[in-house]
């Protein structure tokens, strides 16, 4: 098992993880699995409409249907004053996140909570749904983010005057805010151009697409405690949040993270704990909620239908002289699009003098966006990666050598501010280049796209701890829920720290009171930051296994070092000593100061920053506009990978989603406004058929701030795909898609209008 | 609250007699497949369910005349473990396959895929082509009808009160001919047809086709057998000329509509592209019989 070249005995290995035989055998507990003596069942009604004022809602009819214990609208709920209030992971709004969860006064989008009942069976509370009279007065709406931006437009919140510009507007709109980042003077730059391109490109809203749908159940105690069992991406998050939003103290609640059937972003936030617990306040009993898959479509977290622009002048030997763009991002009915991460990520790869980024941030009328995965970052790559590919066509020169000659290098100042240290852009592109695919034949109808990512990466608040077990295995107890193998890794570091095997250590994932408080998992930061807390929780342990060794033998603690999973006397000047094994610490224990534990709390700095560079073949139908992608490969700067296997499937997962996005899924609105396809048959993510087996190539540039030179990896391969795809569709074809998903009938209408000239010819 | 009451009779007689008593509250349940998934998403709630799964009539397959007589409720897992069905009727079988996954195959029925009405049905212009026919039990005793006769509209069909499809007959292939079913979607499997087209051609000895007939899905409010696109192949070799006419032919008799499957002139487009293609297949499989 061991590494010799690396040193480490465990890390970089590819152990099975702890999860893995539950999940696999039915026998993980997910959020909807949890039941409860008295447990009723909870469901919500939604708007049918875009749009509309709530006049009144009478549910006396529901509450007389036999078996119903409890109706409960935005009246139960406490009103919030507008606003950000800073909680654990940063600043929130908590009256637009209480007004998602039930809405006050107004619908905003289709699918949108207005009330909910629990009975005692689910038909019972359909039942009841059907019975509560809502009085709607349907208002004009709009669901595109060019229209919601216009004049004219149907407004979302009266109370809503655009951020970031001067002077301060005063008339309310759409626009949530302006946000710009620049660096140097971009017009002079274009100046110094040969060449430049322009393009707009457009993406249409998509859902994280998690198989298991939102799920909770809450009791809430006669003394008014509040258990909490769900799925999430963060007990701490869900507690803080319900805790806002139902007005009580966060040591009133505690949650109890259950297994998680993916969030990929989309499990940030909270949508059903809240009403659950409103619920079993009223009724007295436990309420479990678990959403159908079309209220997941609905109504929780898809990101942003964007409109992108972009302009990118080079000098004839391909330097970039200059990049400009401008960003649109629909933020569904609260703001908070991520157009920000957009602007900060649009040009981070290349070294650039001048550069430039403007995104509005546009409330309209859908649901509201949650994370996905690099939130923001996709979209603005599309436009730039693409408009890259066109500059490389024009430079006649070859798109991963342009990207090379142009890249991000240490000591490159980003337009978002820092200054990058170690980083492994070129790394990726070099590996691109040199591997076989780039030059592997193609066929007819068929060609090759490259695109890159960049995504920042973070580390934040994180606990963690190791307790050692009386017979000398150990337990890990990693507070943040494992969405891609993180307790596989986590046990890696601890077992590397301790010496001891793998197999001897357990982790799992803790109730909000049974560790201190961590940020959420998200931000591609768990296996670097909360690695980083298991690491040092597992060095005050070898340290307290040293002073107990040392008081067994009665020396100095400096005379004892640790290897190899036992304590050895440091030279013979210590003294002749047997070495102690873990084991037999833990098992002497008692006599040597009690139970051996250490536990960390950090704010974790120094995430490294990731690249990725892309390269995709697919295949044009010419009569019916299919795509099918042939070959994938996924070069990533990984900085070390601790259980490759869960890297590699971080990449080949966030490439998978990233071509469904630039191939087939979208939301579709109706004329008025509803969602037309909220279920997988017609919010088409790929099925296995659809594609081929991803390649992965793990690039290992260490981050010199983390133990182990973990980066993060999560969110880098979701960002080059939609480009990737698009450049490939370019040069199978001779047709651009600016507009994505480049779903057959667009594609085929595409085709279909570049040959009009060439028919009258 | 809402019950539902389950009958699950053994013989087609007791199955008819229920029908028949509960009219339009009941439904026939094959595989489930549609129905189930309709009931829970609360686009229906009917009162009686019949269970057609236990009369031995609706699940046998068997030769007839020189064809294949197939029960109405026959899974197309079983279907395709049929060497001799798919030897003859290859393009019936692969559009019975295709529907769903390996889970729904289990289930999956010719006669739920029929009467559940669906314009985008796979095996249904497949059928068509094939020139199946389907025997209909009801109160006044049975009857025999094309498969392109069934349905009427989306979710509609012209069976009366009582009446079931108890089984298919697939006659027997004459020389020198072969089926095929084509299908469009934007994924690689589980999804739903945007156009679906069947083909079936007979050739004479020197290569002239001397019989088609041609079934489209997914383009009209029901599918449709479209004599048209056979008269542009009848007389023809199958040249390039004669192809390009049947898509015309296919393309012209489409009617679909917009929606968030596909576009109207996609579908028109496609339904003549993919034509051509059955129709290529088709035609091999008939120089090989
Ligand atoms: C995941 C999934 C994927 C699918 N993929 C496809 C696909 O690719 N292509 C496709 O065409 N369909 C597809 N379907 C739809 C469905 O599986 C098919 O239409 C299937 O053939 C229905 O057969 P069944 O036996 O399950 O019908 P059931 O659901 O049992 O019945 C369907 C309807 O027909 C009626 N009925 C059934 N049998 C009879 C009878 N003998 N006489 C009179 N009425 C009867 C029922 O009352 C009901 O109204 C899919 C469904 C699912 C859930």
């Amino acid at each position: 098992m061991s590494d010799s070249a690396s040193g480490f005995k465990w890390v970089g290995t590819r152990p099975v993880r702890p999860d893995g035989l539950d999940k696999v055998t039915g026998r993980a507990n997910f959020g909807a699995d949890f039941t409860m003596p008295g447990m009723l069942v909870g469901r919500i009604l939604r708007s049918p409409h875009a749009h509309a004022r709530v006049a009144g809602i009478d549910a006396s009819a529901a509450l007389a249907v036999p078996g119903v214990k409890a109706v409960v609208t935005a009246e139960d709920f406490p009103e919030i004053p507008d606003g950000d209030l800073m909680v654990g992971e940063g600043p929130m709004n908590f009256r637009d996140l209480s007004c998602n969860v039930m809405a006050r006064g107004k619908v905003l989008y289709d699918g949108h909570p207005v009330a909910a009942v629990a009975a005692t069976s689910r038909a019972a509370a359909e039942e009841a749904l059907d019975r509560i009279r809502v009085d709607y007065e349907v208002l004009p709406h709009v669901v595109d983010v060019l229209e919601a931006m216009e004049p004219g437009a149907p407004l979302l919140h009266e109370n809503l005057f655009t951020e970031g510009v001067d002077p301060k507007p005063d008339r309310p709109s759409n626009v949530a805010s302006r946000v710009e980042f620049s660096l140097g003077d971009v017009e002079a730059g274009f100046a110094e151009a040969d060449v430049v391109v322009e393009g707009e490109y457009t993406t249409e809203a998509v859902h994280q697409g998690y198989i298991e749908p939102h799920a909770a159940v809450a009791s809430v105690g006669e003394d008014g405690h509040c258990t909490v069992w769900c799925s999430s991406q963060g007990q701490f998050m869900v507690r803080a949040y319900c805790a806002k939003l139902l007005g009580v103290e966060n040591s009133r609640i505690r949650v109890i993270p259950s297994e998680i059937g993916g969030g990929f972003g989309g499990k940030t936030t909270i949508y059903v704990e809240p009403v659950a617990l409103a619920l079993s306040r009223k009724a007295g009993r436990p309420v479990k909620i678990v959403m159908d898959r079309d209220e997941v479509f609905r109504a929780t977290g898809p990101t942003s239908s964007t409109h992108v622009k972009v302009r990118i002048g080079a000098t004839k030997d391909g330097r970039i002289t200059a990049g400009d763009t401008e960003l649109r991002y629909q933020a569904g009915a609260f703001s908070g699009s991520p157009v920000q991460l957009g602007c900060m990520t649009a040009f981070a790869p290349y070294h650039l003098d001048h550069v430039r980024a403007v995104g509005y941030d546009v409330v309209v009328n859908r649901p509201k966006c949650a994370a996905y995965r690099a939130p923001g970052a996709p979209m603005a790559a599309f436009g730039v990666e693409s408009a890259l590919d066109e500059l490389a066509g024009k430079l006649g020169m070859d798109p991963l050598e342009l990207r090379l000659a142009n890249a991000a290098r240490e000591g490159t100042k980003a337009a978002y501010g820092p200054r990058f240290r170690q980083i492994g852009y070129v790394e990726t592109v070099e590996a691109a280049l040199a591997h076989e695919h780039y030059r592997a034949a193609l066929g007819p109808n068929q060609g090759r796209g490259v695109a890159s990512g960049f995504w920042f990466n973070i580390g934040g608040q994180s606990s963690a701890a190791v307790h050692v077990n009386e017979d000398g295995t150990a337990v890990v107890v990693d507070p943040n829920p494992d969405i891609g193998g993180s307790r596989a890794s986590m046990a890696i570091m601890a077992a590397e720290v301790l010496g001891i095997d793998y197999d001897r250590v357990r982790p799992i994932v803790p109730d909000t009171s049974s560790i201190p408080y961590s940020d959420m998992t998200g931000g591609s930061r768990v296996t670097f930051a909360v690695g980083m807390a298991v690491v040092e929780a597992a060095k005050q342990v070898v340290e307290e296994l040293r002073s107990r060794a040392a008081k067994v033998w009665d020396v100095d603690v400096d005379g004892v070092v640790w290897e190899n999973g036992e304590a050895r006397p440091a030279s013979s000047n210590v003294g002749e000593f047997e070495p102690l094994s873990l084991a037999a610490l833990a098992e002497g224990s008692a006599k040597t100061g009690g139970p051996i534990s250490g536990q960390a709390t950090i704010n974790a700095r120094g995430a490294g920053p990731g690249f990725g560079t892309h390269v995709c073949d697919v295949e044009v139908d010419p009569d019916t506009g299919r795509v099918t992608v042939l070959r994938y490969t996924a070069v990533q700067d990984v900085g070390r990978a601790i259980h490759p296997s869960y890297v590699e499937g971080q990449l080949q997962g966030g490439a998978a989603q990233g071509i469904g996005w630039a191939l087939n899924e979208e939301y579709v609105y109706s004329e008025a406004g509803t969602l037309e396809n909220p279920g997988f048959l017609d919010y088409r993510v790929p099925v296995a058929s659809d594609l081929p087996m991803i390649d992965t190539v793990l690039v290992e540039v260490p981050n010199p701030r983390h133990p182990y030179g973990v980066r993060g990896v999560g969110e880098v391969p979701i960002i080059p795909p939609l480009a990737a795809v698009a450049n490939a569709i370019r040069h199978a074809c001779g047709t651009r898609m600016n507009h994505l998903p480049a779903s057959p009938p667009r594609l085929l209408a595409a085709l279909d209008a570049a040959k009009l000239p060439e028919a009258a010819d | 609250m809402r019950s539902i009451q389950y009958e699950a009779p053994a013989t087609v007689d007791e199955a008819v007699a229920r029908l028949a008593e509960a009219g339009d509250k009941a439904r026939p349940l094959a595989g489930g497949t549609d129905l189930i998934v309709q009931m829970r998403s609360r686009l229906i709630s009917p009162e009686v369910i019949v269970d057609v799964k236990n009369i031995p009539e609706l699940l046998q397959v068997s030769e007839e005349g020189g064809g294949f007589r197939v029960g109405a409720a026959v899974p197309g897992a079983v279907l395709g473990e049929n060497e001799a069905v798919v030897a003859m009727w290859p393009g019936v079988v692969e559009a019975f396959e295709l529907i769903g996954s390996t889970q729904i195959q289990g289930r999956a029925s010719l006669g739920g895929n029929l009467c559940n009405g669906s314009p985008a049905a796979d095996s249904t212009p497949a059928m068509i082509a094939a020139g199946v026919t389907c025997e209909i039990a009801g109160p006044n005793g049975r009857r025999e009808a094309p498969v392109e006769d069934l349905v009427t509209a989306p979710g509609e069909t012209s069976l009366g009160r009582g009446e079931l499809v108890v089984s298919f007959f697939l006659p027997p292939r004459p020389a020198r001919t072969g089926d095929a079913y084509l299908r469009f979607i934007p994924r690689t499997e589980m999804d739903i047809a945007v156009v679906g087209v069947g083909v079936c051609v007979t050739l004479d000895d020197g290569g002239t086709c001397t019989g088609a007939r041609v079934g489209l899905g997914a383009v009209a409010p029901r599918p449709l057998l479209v004599p048209a696109a056979a008269d542009a192949l009848v007389g023809t070799r199958l040249d390039d000329g004669a192809m390009a006419n049947l898509a015309a032919a296919a393309s012209a008799a489409c009617n679909p509509i917009d929606d968030k499957r596909g576009t109207k002139t996609y579908r028109i487009k496609v339904a003549g592209v993919l034509a051509r293609r059955a129709a290529g297949i088709a035609s091999e499989r008939a120089r090989s019989n």
